[in-house]
């Protein structure tokens, strides 16, 4: 598989999952467990381009397919323009959803340039937050529509 | 007091000096750190809900390959809990289970499967015993005894305040009206679960740990694991939400002790979700019966208060839960009598514990409601019975709260003027109202939780040569933000940008003393102590400074990282310039800074639950649509209005009070950590427990209301659990608004609205 752009090749055990495989083999930790019954969304990584559930995808039917997490997102130092929109609109907290958060909004951005609110919200919840009653969190992603890329497939 | 525009940093919006980290996955959780050796830790945990322990064999368990450890309850008897006075917990349960989930049996092996099948091989003999989960039963079965000191039935404490003449008040009045009240409990759910991993090397314990109070788990693993504290690390790693449910000491954490000390490994526990409900410490039901006397025109005359709280298992915080939820009534309000009577008992559930807005949010959702009927009965407007009876600033309640600044009113006349509470209140369409709510909370518990005569926090400030800053501070982030608010106050004194200063946190060999994420105290205290530390550190760059520049110290300022002085003619120095001329008198430059409360609150029994120096005060303005078909209550606006004091970073400010008003939507609307008759969860996942998603929220409106307080840290106070306490009453009194009807019972669940809405129609 493609694992952030890099080709990837790895035995798995038959019931091993792709969170596993991710966080435990890759050292790719960025992708995080919160419930591991796809209740959360904290574990989402983009699967050829789609939010995935990594706690219930078995990493056995990745092969031949393109993963991206939020490790793979930035360009070097540079932030994907998801990243600094929710850096710049307080749409961090205590972070743990963030990965996730931050992965499905890129999907959302690269298939619809001018989102509303309520796309966004439909868009986005599936993923689990505590501690921001998410009113940062859509702003973010409003402010990401503004000045996102289209069509360069960026980060990917 | 100057003003806000007159800082460089303070008051103005900045991201989190932790954000890119948590943006890019370079931020590491425990779960995240990864040891050589490192095994995995699974508990055993019971099934009954009450039951004796006959044996317990783990001789297979032991047996099985790749299982390195083995431990029991008896190998670590000490007893420990977050209060000094209900020390009642065992690392594992040694001759007694009370709840289910309960660990018993502590397994570490090589792998989590061989773990889960070791705990398979355990054989624990139960003798089950009757459990009582009924809150009203454990007030009188004294044939069933969860805890065997209690001297009555189930009953931990009572606790009795009486303050004014409750009589007199009671007979002064031209109405009185009483109501009962109910709220359900709900927990933290966080979206990190618990993890620790412990290990122990060359006979000194490092353990790393999702925990608010790394100092109280300190102190409680050297305690339990006989050691003593300095050979004791506990360090917390960047945390995914706390909520209050990791705020005390936990079985885990001495677990995982116990296994890496025995295998000589490390060992990491993490829990499945189904535990973290399981270890539970959330919000205590409370069976809340009020009774108030008032004026015809609205002035309360008298107050009395019953709170039947159910504790579940175990100690844990409850007695502070207890005396709060007594204690608190008398914000945001003037109440010139007042008569609390409250009981905690033990039942056979996880036990209760903090959760944020600690031991104010039922009573505080009970009183709100029973104001808005008082007000109804009376013929007056909800808004004005408030502003009629608000707390004002600089004075005392009747239980001798020291009241100093006090934005409540203003909180009051803000929310009201947002939601357009003159024009609408009463003049909405059938199924639409709006209703108000006040609320009042600690910045800091004014007494440390074990007596103590220490500063309630400290903070090391070091510069290096490059004019690098680095704070240290035992404070815990537990994601809201606390590590930038110290960047945020150093670099204001220091004349640096907040985002160039490093923070190191919430690690007992590195880090000076702060007591831990709680009571929402970290603002005001860490705040107070990191300015002190930063106002040392720049006493000794200045007098250099001023010394090169041929300037009195006074007229020097630093200013974005230059070091200058009014009207002087020579070059101005850089900081790191500055620094090295200090560094150069002969020692590095350090400064160190604490913060200790005054000395707050009256002399009477409870008196010590309640005092802080300074409150946060707030109203909350709700809009709801009752669909009378389905009873389906939705939040179409909450407007929330808080007096902080003053905004530090205001984008920080308003996701805290974003972010508990959300909470109190899903505590109204949603959440209610119930069991089954047998004792066993009944929803024990984030599907089956549910917590707002982004459907079901509105877009919340902070309002931040600025009384400047005389104490805080540039005039600030708490900001991020006081917000939660409004939003739930203010959705019940805006369901009146909507459809006539009253709820009593939290949450409020559609079945209810349509019970409700067929008894008024009967009427």
């Amino acid at each position: 598989m493609t694992v952030n752009g890099s080709q990837i090749e790895i035995g798995v055990g038959d019931e091993e999952t792709l969170l596993e495989t991710l966080r435990q083999r890759l050292g790719l930790t960025g992708t995080k467990q919160g419930c591991d019954l796809g209740d959360c969304g904290s574990c989402t990584v983009l699967l050829d381009g789609k939010p995935v559930l990594s706690c219930l995808t078995l990493a056995a039917d990745v092969q031949g397919h393109d993963v991206l997490t939020i490790e793979g997102l930035a360009q070097g130092e540079e932030l994907h323009p998801v990243q600094r929109a929710f850096h710049e609109a307080g749409a961090v907290q205590c972070g743990f959803c963030t990965p996730g958060m931050v992965l499905t909004a890129k999907a959302l951005l690269d298939t619809h340039p001018n989102p509303d609110r309520e796309t966004i919200r439909g868009a986005l919840s599936g993923n689990l937050c505590r501690c921001t009653g998410y009113v940062k969190i859509v702003n973010a992603v409003e402010n990401a529509a503004k000045v996102y890329p289209h069509g360069s497939m960026e980060g990917k | 007091m100057m003003k806000t525009s007159s800082y460089n940093y303070v008051g103005k919006s900045m991201p989190r000096i932790d954000g890119v980290a948590k943006l890019t996955g370079d931020a590491q959780y425990t779960d995240d750190i990864h040891l050589p050796g490192m095994l995995v830790g699974k508990m055993l945990r019971s099934p009954h809900a009450h039951a004796l322990i006959r044996s317990i064999d783990v001789s297979k368990a032991e047996a099985l390959p790749g299982v390195k450890g083995v431990v029991l309850g008896k190998e670590a008897p000490i007893m420990f809990g977050i209060l000094p006075r209900a020390e009642d917990e065992n690392a594992l349960a040694i001759d007694k289970v009370r709840y289910v989930g309960e660990p018993v049996v502590g397994v570490a092996a090589v792998d989590e499967r061989t773990a889960l099948e070791a705990l398979k091989l355990v054989v624990v003999d139960y003798e089950i015993l009757p459990a009582i989960l009924d809150p009203h039963e454990a007030m009188t079965r004294e044939d069933v005894k969860i805890h065997k000191e209690c001297e009555v039935a189930n009953i931990e404490r009572r606790a009795t305040l009486e303050f004014g003449s409750v009589e007199e008040g009671f007979a002064a009045a031209d109405h009185i009206r009483e109501d009962s009240f109910f709220k359900a409990a709900i927990t933290h759910a966080p979206i990190e679960t618990h993890v620790a991993l412990a290990n122990y090397r060359d006979g000194k314990m490092t353990l790393w740990s999702t925990t608010q109070v790394p100092h109280y788990v300190h102190k409680a693993i050297s305690r339990v694991l006989e050691l003593p504290m300095e050979r004791v690390r506990v360090i917390k790693p960047i945390l995914g939400g706390g909520f209050g449910g990791k705020g005390e000491p936990f079985s885990f954490e001495f677990v995982a002790c116990m296994l890496s000390r025995k295998c000589g490994r490390p060992v990491k526990i993490v829990h499945t979700r189904e535990e973290v409900f399981m270890t539970h410490r959330g919000r205590h039901p409370m069976h809340m019966k009020l009774r108030t006397g008032v004026k015809k025109d609205g002035t309360i005359t008298a107050v009395e208060f019953h709170n039947l709280l159910d504790g579940g298992s175990y100690g844990s915080y409850g007695l502070v839960t207890l005396y709060y939820s007594g204690q608190l009534l008398t914000l945001p309000y003037t109440l010139p009598a007042y008569r609390f009577d409250g009981v905690r008992v033990f039942t056979n559930k996880p036990a209760c514990g903090a959760l944020r807005g600690h031991g104010g949010v039922g009573p505080r959702f009970a009183f709100e409601v029973h104001l808005d009927r008082i007000a109804a009965d009376l013929g007056i407007d909800p808004l004005e019975i408030r502003q009629k009876n608000a707390l004002k600033p600089n004075t005392m309640t009747l239980n001798e709260l020291r009241i100093t600044s006090c934005g409540f009113e203003e909180c009051l006349e803000k929310a009201g003027r947002a939601i357009g509470w003159n024009e609408r209140r009463g003049k909405l369409p059938r199924g639409r109202g709006i209703g108000i709510a006040g609320g009042g909370y600690v910045s800091g518990a004014g007494n440390a939780i074990y007596f103590n005569p220490m500063p309630h926090s400290n903070v090391n400030i070091s510069v290096d040569r490059g004019g690098g800053v680095t704070v240290f501070c035992g404070a815990s982030d537990i994601g809201q933000g606390s590590d930038t608010m110290l960047a945020l106050v150093a670099g204001e004194i220091l004349g640096v940008r907040p985002d160039s200063i490093k923070v190191i946190s919430a690690d007992t060999d590195t880090t000076p003393v702060d007591l831990g994420s709680y009571s929402s105290r970290v603002t005001f205290m860490a705040g107070n102590a990191c300015r002190s530390a930063a106002l040392a550190v720049r006493e000794k760059i200045v007098s250099v400074a001023a010394e090169k520049l041929g300037v009195s110290w006074e007229t020097v300022q630093i200013t974005d990282g230059i070091v200058s002085a009014q009207g002087c003619s020579k070059k101005p120095l850089t900081f790191a310039q500055a620094v090295v001329l200090a560094e150069s008198k002969g020692t590095a430059i350090y400064g160190s800074g604490g913060y200790t409360p005054p000395k707050l609150g009256g002399s009477y029994r409870g008196a010590g639950v309640g005092p802080s120096p300074a409150y946060s005060f707030g109203a909350h303005a709700a809009e709801v649509e009752v669909d009378e078909e389905t009873g389906v209550v939705t939040v179409l606006r909450l407007v929330a209005a808080h007096d902080l004091g003053l905004a530090l970073n205001p984008l920080s400010a308003e996701g805290q009070v974003e972010g508990a008003a959300a909470n109190g939507l899903g505590e109204v609307l949603m959440e209610n950590h119930a069991n089954t008759d047998s004792g066993q969860h009944a929803c024990p996942s984030l599907l089956e427990y549910k917590i707002p998603t982004m459907l079901d929220l509105p877009d919340i409106e902070p309002i931040l209301v600025e009384s400047v307080d005389p104490e805080g840290p540039f005039g600030a106070k708490e900001c991020g659990e006081g917000s939660l306490h409004p939003s739930i009453p203010a959705v019940v009194n805006a369901i009146y608004d909507a459809v006539g009807i009253w709820l009593h019972d939290a949450p409020i669940t559609p079945e209810a609205v349509l019970a409700a809405l067929k008894k008024e129609k009967m009427r």
